[in-house]
């Protein structure tokens, strides 16, 4: 072995390729296996849009729906809880909902297409779980300043009736808004906006 | 010796005849780029075949995306249950019931062409004759005693079974080579369903081989510049 | 060579030998430079038992160990899993791909002696892993749960049962229930992805710590440590790194040329990788018209099918077929030959090599064909050979005619 006559250029180029060409090789090869953890198409057609029926929604109730395996509520308000809306604002984190998750045209202050149906992933944004609808005005486990609205088990996570969340509780933002839209005056889905299909 | 020496024959022509013998069946040349005709199997299948028979596997969605169609096209003309285009193919009929209807449960599809065959499937389509003693009035030259009715019987008309062959006996809404190309559209559906990845596999092995040889070549020189050392 | 390391290097070998284990078995570790064509199949095997690592783990991900959802987990892989039948067929090829380099590899060892001292220990080693292999391959052909899966399975635990006096007992342990089922299936997924790839990787831990003790044999079967320079490195050795790595690393993307071809453009093989049947899901009620176990498998099938059951237990053709395998643990000891490697064996050495590989083969293809009379002499003969190969050793070696070995290694 003479060290003399070995061409190190050579050996290095060579080297260099080779070892490109496996890195190129072995991303390529990563692809199917990183992308076999992705929702498959059965987990994705699980999560297709749904449809839901409100028509026997009556004021003041809740319905929940499962949607990508997330508890979806639909909320009929009332004129009150419409109301109570404007009051909640000042001890609100995010009012305008400008750092929150909706679509749109729910960037209002109902956060919903129409005033009275609230539809809202019901998904506490502090740590995942699923607050507690509590609508009646000045529940005495809350306070009497309660005007109604979401309360969460885990952490006491505070929202309004429009899943807005009040100031000094944990959540960081509002409750997150699906993507929905109207098939008739009584027919929602969800997971489908207007203008796709 | 002499029984070795005939051993040796016999073992030399017995896979040769396994080979080519046995039952009539034909072989069938399928070409899975053909979307058409892809598309036409679908027809047929969802028609014919989808209302007892199962694909389980199966989505109308991959369907969709696969044989070049809309998801509208897809739920317009291939769905009549109220399956949504996310959903597998499944039958309406509960098992039980057609397990009283026919004797058995029709078995689902999804695999059919992984297990038998394309050219098995080919032939089984073909192979229907009138056989007054069976409970639909039909047999089959590639199943004997096949619990299934002949249900493209409109489309082929009667066949007989004579001297082994099949003649037609009482002709069919479609002509004789109409009805092998709706028979050859439904294998190739069947073919595809059986292995949706088979699509892709043939064009993504190409390139995955192509550059494999490629690598080849750097590492065959890299290997021979650094065994110029060994003398 | 002892030079301290620096930096960062140099506080981790502080800490662990690093440094001395990349020396120990890959930069000083002194390889014969005579090794050709068959000394590929040591790595290669190495190299799919890490693609069957890797895709395993990914395939346990979506895979369902239950007789009723284990059949649709597997057709979900292939279908709605992205990139799922891509991982799944890499499995599947892979499994076949593990025992062709297998027995290359073994056969290799035939050829050249490297099972004789002193590496016997070595060849043990590398016995055990075949067989843990074999176990593994048994299992892993249960979890897709079709046809061929079910009856094999069935078929092969019903072999204990042929055990004399505790048979009966041991199958249904083995099983967990009357028949195989929900719990067979349980216990085989646990083991498959758990217990045996765990021994299997300790075994080949140790194999390659055997073979680095005593140095690699070579195709002229001579001990390169014999002679060594005045540095004490062997005259006809070289380091296995860069001159092996580069090598192996050539002959890896040249197999995995082969391996992809056959993943892309025939997963099947032609029914001999995934048998037809087994897109069929299990169905304890109907045995599938043939079955045959996967082609590995197969030639030690057909002596168990060629041995007549006697006073009607099936109890000697078990026998038979274990001491088909069993007897290559003794092979170093049946071997007399003066010499390791086949070039310098007589030519009865050489014919007993060439009608072994003759009745392997041989008796592979009659394990999947469907029994006859004429198969079953065919297989009988073919045992005979098998057998005599291992059991007339001691003698054949013993009166062959030897030519002299060389000092040095044969090279170019």
């Amino acid at each position: 072995m003479k060290s003399d006559e070995i061409d190190h250029g050579k050996r290095r180029l060579l080297t260099a390729t080779a070892t490109a060409l496996g890195g190129v090789g072995a991303v390529s090869v990563a692809v199917p296996f990183v992308a076999s953890m992705q929702p498959s198409a059965r987990a994705q057609a699980a999560g297709a849009p749904i449809e839901i029926d409100i028509s026997a929604l009556r004021p003041g109730e809740l319905v929940v729906h499962k949607w990508r395996g997330k508890p979806v509520w639909v909320l009929h308000r009332t004129e009150e809880m419409l109301a109570s809306l404007k009051t909640a604002e000042e001890g609100l984190t995010d009012p305008q909902s400008a750092g929150s998750e909706q679509p749109d045209y729910a960037l209002n202050r109902q956060r919903s297409l129409k005033p009275e149906y609230l539809v809202l992933v019901g998904v506490c944004t502090h740590l995942g779980c699923s607050p507690k609808f509590r609508p009646e005005p000045g529940d005495e486990e809350i306070g009497a300043d309660w005007a109604g609205g979401f309360l969460c088990p885990c952490h006491g996570g505070r929202y309004d009736l429009a899943g807005r969340v009040f100031k000094g509780t944990p959540p960081p933002k509002n409750m997150a808004v699906p993507p929905y839209m109207y098939l008739s005056d009584s027919r929602l889905v969800i997971g489908l906006e207007e203008g796709e299909v | 010796m002499k029984q070795i020496v005939i051993a040796v024959l016999v073992l030399v022509w017995a896979p040769l005849a396994l080979a080519s013998g046995g039952s009539a069946t034909e072989s069938v040349d399928l070409d899975l780029h053909n979307k058409a005709s892809l598309q036409r199997g679908a027809g047929v299948f969802v028609n014919y075949c989808l209302s007892c028979h199962s694909a389980k596997f199966v989505r109308y969605q991959r369907i969709a995306q696969d044989l070049g169609l809309t998801e509208e096209q897809v739920v317009s003309n291939l769905i009549f249950s109220d399956a949504k285009i996310g959903d597998t193919m499944t039958v309406a009929a509960p098992s039980e019931q057609m397990e009283t209807w026919f004797g058995v449960t029709p078995p689902d599809l999804s695999l059919a062409a992984r297990a038998r065959g394309a050219d098995w499937i080919y032939s089984y389509l073909k192979g229907f004759y009138a056989d007054p003693s069976r409970p639909f009035g039909v047999n089959n030259t590639q199943l004997q005693n096949a619990a299934m009715p002949h249900v493209l019987w409109r489309l082929q008309g009667v066949q007989e079974l004579v001297d082994g062959h099949l003649e037609l006996s009482e002709p069919g809404l479609l002509s004789e080579h109409e009805y092998d190309e709706l028979a050859r559209d439904l294998t190739a559906f069947l073919v595809y369903i059986s292995e949706p990845a088979a699509l892709v596999r043939f064009s993504l092995g190409v390139k995955v081989v192509a550059f494999l040889l490629l690598l080849l070549l750097v590492t065959y020189l890299l290997k021979r510049e650094y065994w110029k050392d060994v003398h | 060579m002892s030079k301290q390391s620096t930096g960062l290097l140099g506080w981790i070998d502080q800490r662990f030998p690093l440094s001395k284990i990349w020396n120990e078995h890959l930069a000083e570790y002194y390889a014969p430079k005579n090794f050709n064509f068959w000394y590929y199949f040591g790595s290669l095997a190495l190299l799919v038992l890490v693609i069957q690592v890797i895709t395993g783990i990914f395939l346990t991900m979506h895979y369902k160990p239950d007789a009723n959802l284990a059949f649709g987990a597997v057709e979900y892989i292939m279908r709605d899993v992205p990139g799922g039948w891509i991982i799944r067929y890499m499995h599947s090829t892979g499994a076949s791909m593990f025992f062709v380099a297998v027995y290359l590899h073994m056969f290799r060892g035939l050829l050249y002696g490297s099972y004789k001292a002193p590496r016997e220990l070595l060849w043990i080693v590398g016995m055990l892993i075949y067989l843990v292999l074999m176990g593994e391959a048994f299992m892993g052909y249960l979890l897709p749960w079709g046809q061929m899966s079910y009856w094999g399975a069935k078929v092969i635990i019903n072999l204990f049962g042929a055990v004399p006096f505790v048979g009966e007992e041991l199958a249904l342990w083995i099983r967990g229930d009357f028949v195989v089922g929900d719990a067979t299936l349980n216990r085989f997924f646990s083991l498959h992805v758990i217990a045996m790839p765990l021994v299997l990787i300790g075994l080949v831990v140790v194999h390659l710590l055997a073979l680095h003790e005593t140095g690699s044999n070579n195709p002229d079967g001579i001990e390169i440590k014999k002679l060594k320079d005045e540095n004490g490195i062997p005259l006809d050795g070289i380091p296995f790194h860069p001159y092996y790595t580069v090598k192996d690393i050539f002959g890896s993307v040249a197999f995995l040329v082969v391996f992809a071809a056959i993943m892309f453009f025939a997963p099947e093989m032609n029914g001999y990788f995934l048998e037809p049947p087994n897109f069929v899901a299990a169905n304890p009620m109907l045995t599938p018209e043939h079955i045959a176990p996967v082609w590995y498998f197969t030639p030690f099938y057909a002596i168990l099918r060629a041995i007549p059951p006697v006073a009607g237990s099936a109890f000697p053709g078990v026998l038979a077929m274990g001491a088909s395998i069993a007897i290559f643990f003794v092979l170093p000891w049946l071997d007399r030959s003066p010499v390791k490697s086949i070039r310098y064996r007589g030519g009865l050495s050489r014919l007993a090599l060439t009608l072994f590989v003759i009745s392997f083969v041989g008796l592979g293809w009659l394990g999947m064909q469907p029994p006859s009379d004429l198969y079953t002499l065919w297989s009988r003969l073919l045992s005979v050979v098998y057998f005599g190969f291992f059991l007339l050793m001691p003698i054949y070696t013993r009166v062959d005619k030897c030519k002299p070995v060389p000092e040095r290694v044969t090279w170019k």
